[in-house]
């Protein structure tokens, strides 16, 4: 991976922390101090630290869009810190070539006494522009903001929204070679969110490179070629994000209690037609889906939840038999029990990946959950695109001067 | 050391908006405004009026007029390191947020604090300046002494600025210390004295690299007598070495400061 086009190596890196006791005025540093001087050994360091990551390496070439995944706690944060450079590795090497940005938090150091003007020229300055960059931008950006009207007033006055959609104008007129976001994305509305991808791809087709740590699988699936997938700091999974992201799961399915420890578990998912085996389905079809439960021990009342996911993780569509008014199963020690699900494929074409749990709604807990539990592929015949098929029909093509009489009477 | 020398340079229009934001929020939403600049050190050139009234009411000697403007100088001096010291301290804790989500050269912090502490002390200086000329004190070659010991005391203060905010930010009680180390430290700076009041002891008084700074720009600027040239040398060398030695310690420190903050 030496090649020239490299543009960000992440070589064998490890990151130790020290947690616990630690010396925050001089008033513990100095009897830490005597103590360490006559002899006596403090009894904390070891056990006390702990490697949020592990020899984590990988490399990014020129107009690479790149996911990092993984649960909270895997060490996606650390990985961008030591980065960007806020840290330094405990061991291991980044090399970092050209200009990088980070969208970690928008409106970092804005000051809330400070107009929005003010805070641009010193936002800008923070992310690295130049002053005479952002007194060229400057339009431009109070423009992309939609603020022109409240441009010269403090910035405390401001609504959330209206400074998030500061800090993101500016962040978004930086032009990196090198683009971070970090769980931007999980704040603001739905308006944000997409000038976020927005602007990740329009930095793509600059030719710049993106690093990408979301949650959201759905945006990584469909912004980056390539992913890692991290789990308690080392790399578990490296490749193309489809892989990836289904390892992810599988592995996220399998979390928590191991199989002698649960209660309860799902034992079997079945895909199937009425009489025969099956995993293609054309689309409108009827499915029958059998989820086998089986109890090592007496257990708390559960039911049965199933969910439908597309290819880029996207939930589709998910019911249980307590919406479907059963009432909760109680079983005993090695009790076993069966829900068949039977259900319409109106789906576009594509790949859909089916997943089991076992629930308490009372208290919300989850008691098991398999996933991917089965996988299914869906033909249409019609040219339906997306999740769902519509049944599209054409019932006017031509001039629209032939128009139906209907569109005429909605003119009046 | 050079590497972080140029990558200070290249990002000196963050230095620039820093320093222009400490200035800018200490006068917005204040009373006095722009005020500030001058209240504290006015606030210390009285005191210092006043003890050298009470040494002469003590000595039966009438006070010139040229110790008063001494004391004036003095104290606007002392005025400028003591906020150095004081904001630097704090700078790097009070912009945790920053240190802790963005990456810059840290150091900028405390030089903006500085900055910014020597931009109020050119406001009141130039006050003072244009009041000793009306005042009759005159110009003279010495004068040019004036920038050179500023430059040092600049320096000086910068290294221990650099030191102090690295150090409050791995112990929050350096800033308490700070506090009534600059309270204390008024007595032993020849601020509402002369160094040559206590005689022999007077090279005890100079171990203080600020003490030749802050004489030699008095004398320069008041009485029109060059400066002590071996003492501004010691605090040449003192200034130097604070500077490079805090400079080193702090990019040495760096790496660490954001997961101690």
């Amino acid at each position: 991976m030496a090649n020239s086009d490299t543009v960000l190596r992440v070589d064998h890196v490890s990151k130790r922390f020290v947690r616990g006791e630690r010396h925050d005025s001089l008033r513990d540093l100095v009897p830490a101090v005597v103590s360490k001087l006559t002899g006596r050994r403090p009894n904390r360091d070891s056990g006390n630290e702990f490697w949020a990551l592990r020899d984590v390496s990988f490399a990014l070439s020129r107009g690479d869009a790149y996911g990092i995944i993984g649960s909270n706690g895997a060490g996606k944060s650390t990985i961008l810190k030591l980065i960007t450079g806020i840290m330094a590795p405990t061991a291991g090497k980044i090399d970092v070539k050209g200009r990088l940005s980070a969208l970690i938090e928008v409106g970092a150091g804005f000051h809330p006494d400070l107009t929005g003007r003010e805070n641009i020229f010193l936002n800008g300055a923070i992310l690295g522009m130049k002053r005479s960059e952002i007194a060229r931008k400057f339009d431009a950006i109070v423009a992309f903001s939609g603020l022109e009207d409240f441009i010269d007033t403090p910035v405390k006055r401001y609504s959330t929204g209206m400074y998030a959609r500061l800090g993101f104008s500016v962040a978004a007129h930086v032009d990196p070679d090198i683009l971070i976001v970090d769980e931007v994305l999980s704040v603001g509305d739905v308006v944000f969110q997409n000038r976020c991808l927005e602007r990740m791809h329009s930095v793509l087709r600059s030719g710049a490179t993106v690093l990408f740590v979301s949650h959201n699988l759905r945006a990584i699936a469909e912004l980056c070629q390539k992913s890692i997938l991290l789990e308690h700091g080392k790399v578990v999974a490296h490749g193309a994000s489809q892989d990836v992201l289904t390892t992810y799961l599988e592995r996220s399915g399998q979390q928590g209690l191991q199989p002698g420890e649960r209660d309860v578990s799902i034992s079997a998912v079945r895909l199937r037609r009425e009489r025969a085996e099956g995993v293609a389905f054309e689309s409108g079809e009827k499915v029958w889906i059998d989820v086998e439960v089986e109890a090592a021990r007496e257990c708390e009342p559960f039911s049965v939840v199933l969910f439908l996911n597309d290819d880029k993780q996207y939930e589709v569509f998910h019911t249980s038999t307590e919406y479907l008014g059963c009432p909760p199963i109680s079983l005993k020690a090695g009790g076993r029990f069966l829900a068949t699900f039977e259900l319409d494929l109106p789906l576009g074409g594509g790949t859909y990946y089916l997943g089991a749990l076992l629930y308490r709604f009372t208290n919300e807990k989850t008691l098991h959950r398999v996933f991917p539990a089965a996988t299914l592929f869906v033909s249409t015949v019609t040219e339906a695109r997306g999740v769902i098929n519509l049944h599209p029909r054409i019932t006017a093509f031509g001039p629209a001067a032939a128009a139906e009489p209907a569109a005429e009477a909605l003119r009046k | 050391m050079t590497n972080a020398l140029s990558e200070l340079g290249k990002r000196r229009d963050l230095l620039y908006a820093i320093t222009w934001r400490e200035i800018k929020i200490r006068y917005k939403q204040s009373v006095m405004g722009f005020l500030w600049a001058i209240l504290l050190p006015a606030v210390i050139i009285a005191a210092g009026v006043l003890v050298r009234f009470g040494m002469s009411a003590l000595s039966g000697k009438a006070v010139p007029a040229q110790d008063l403007a001494g004391v004036t100088v003095k104290a606007l001096v002392w005025a400028f390191f003591a906020g150095a010291m004081r904001f630097s301290s704090t700078s790097l804790v009070g912009n945790a947020n920053l240190v802790t989500k963005i990456y810059m050269p840290r150091e900028i912090f405390p030089i903006a604090a500085v900055l910014s502490q020597l931009i109020d002390f050119l406001v009141a200086g130039a006050l003072v300046g244009l009041g000793l000329l009306i005042a009759g004190f005159g110009l003279s070659w010495q004068l040019l002494w004036v920038p050179v010991l500023l430059l040092l005391t600049i320096a000086l203060a910068t290294g221990w600025a650099l030191l102090l905010s690295a150090a409050c930010l791995f112990y929050r009680d350096v800033k308490y210390f700070v506090e009534v180390f600059i309270t204390f430290a008024i007595f032993i700076t020849p601020i509402f004295y002369d160094v040559e009041m206590f005689k022999r002891w007077a090279n005890i008084l100079n171990l203080n690299p600020l003490a030749p700074l802050i004489e030699g720009i008095s004398k320069c600027a008041v009485y029109h007598v060059s400066p002590d040239l071996l003492w501004v040398s010691y605090s040449a060398l003192a200034a130097a070495g604070s500077l490079i030695g805090g400079f080193h310690l702090f990019k040495k420190w760096e790496p660490g400061f954001a997961e101690s903050i």
